[in-house]
């Protein structure tokens, strides 16, 4: 959300776990995901089919995803599809990358952390923070 | 209106003891959501659980925050362009189970619109400067600037790295 200033300036659609959220802050263009982790692999696959099932039907030239797994799969689907994806570890992951960012290094064309001291300077980029 | 805030999890004594102190002197109303604490405080209002709705709507009426270094609340504040005065919950007084909001705290020194109490000492100053704060916005943060710059050019021109085989 902290991000949306700069992303409707361009024409974003927003995959979510949490509509109703999008809906309250106004966003038409949400489209649903269901949520899921690496605990529960049958609904991540169901997730994973949903995503890439939304990023075939919408074609996006670019995704960018914070996370977590569902974000990751969309990534995912994106490289597939040939958009450009960007991974935005959250700002909660201060002492670590997130699980599925470091799946996201190996996937996205690019990975920035939010927290300087978790930039390597090749693979994984600070750029600046949502705070 | 000052909201005092310490997350759902666990109560935070400590802060809301000290802020029930400080309440009288503040000249406005303070509400605190106290979580699972257990003190009742006297010169505060007090609401133990906040749904997201009614936590939001009430961040939107304050002119300040103060909570524990949880991210959580402190991005809540950030949304709302609310200045947040931020106090460690501490693992050595069984606030929380480990030290990870003094990691947080020092991770974002310097900050705008989060300013920092070590401990209850500081919490007076500390909401005098984020009343003085005013009207305030993420985007004075440099760090914030830099992100959605970043962003923006990534979507408009590509990735800077060069582009990875396949």
């Amino acid at each position: 959300m902290l991000l949306r200033s700069t992303l409707d300036d361009f024409n974003a659609h927003y995959a979510t776990t949490m509509i109703e959220l999008a809906r309250h802050h106004g966003i038409d263009a949400a489209h649903s995901l269901p949520d899921c982790n690496q605990e529960q692999p049958l609904r991540a696959l169901a997730c994973a089919a949903k995503a890439f099932a939304l990023v075939r039907r919408l074609r996006p030239q670019v995704v960018v995803s914070t996370g977590a797994a569902p974000g990751f799969f969309c990534i995912l689907a994106g490289r597939l599809f040939g958009a450009r994806t960007l991974w935005i570890d959250s700002v909660a992951n201060q002492e670590k990358l997130s699980l599925s960012g470091w799946l996201a290094l190996h996937v996205a064309h690019e990975c920035w952390t939010q927290w300087p001291q978790l930039a390597d300077g090749e693979r994984l980029r600070f750029k600046g923070a949502v705070l | 209106m000052i909201l005092v805030a310490v997350g759902m999890q666990l109560g935070f004594d400590r802060l809301i003891a000290a802020m029930d102190r400080l309440a009288p002197a503040l000249g406005m109303p303070v509400i605190a959501q106290t979580g699972k604490g257990t003190l009742v405080p006297q010169h505060m209002e007090t609401r133990p659980t906040l749904s997201a709705t009614e936590f939001e709507a009430l961040v939107k009426q304050a002119r300040v925050v103060v909570g524990h270094a949880g991210i959580g609340t402190i991005l809540t504040a950030s949304r709302q362009n609310k200045p947040i005065v931020i106090m460690p919950r501490q693992a050595a007084l069984r606030e929380h189970r480990n030290d990870h909001q003094l990691a947080t705290i020092r991770g974002l020194a310097g900050r705008p619109g989060i300013l920092i109490a070590q401990d209850e000492t500081e919490l007076a100053v500390r909401i005098e400067e984020a009343l003085a704060l005013g009207e305030w916005s993420p985007s004075q943060s440099p760090t914030v600037r830099d992100l959605h710059a970043a962003l923006a050019r990534f979507i408009a021109d590509g990735p800077s790295q060069g582009r990875r085989g396949g």
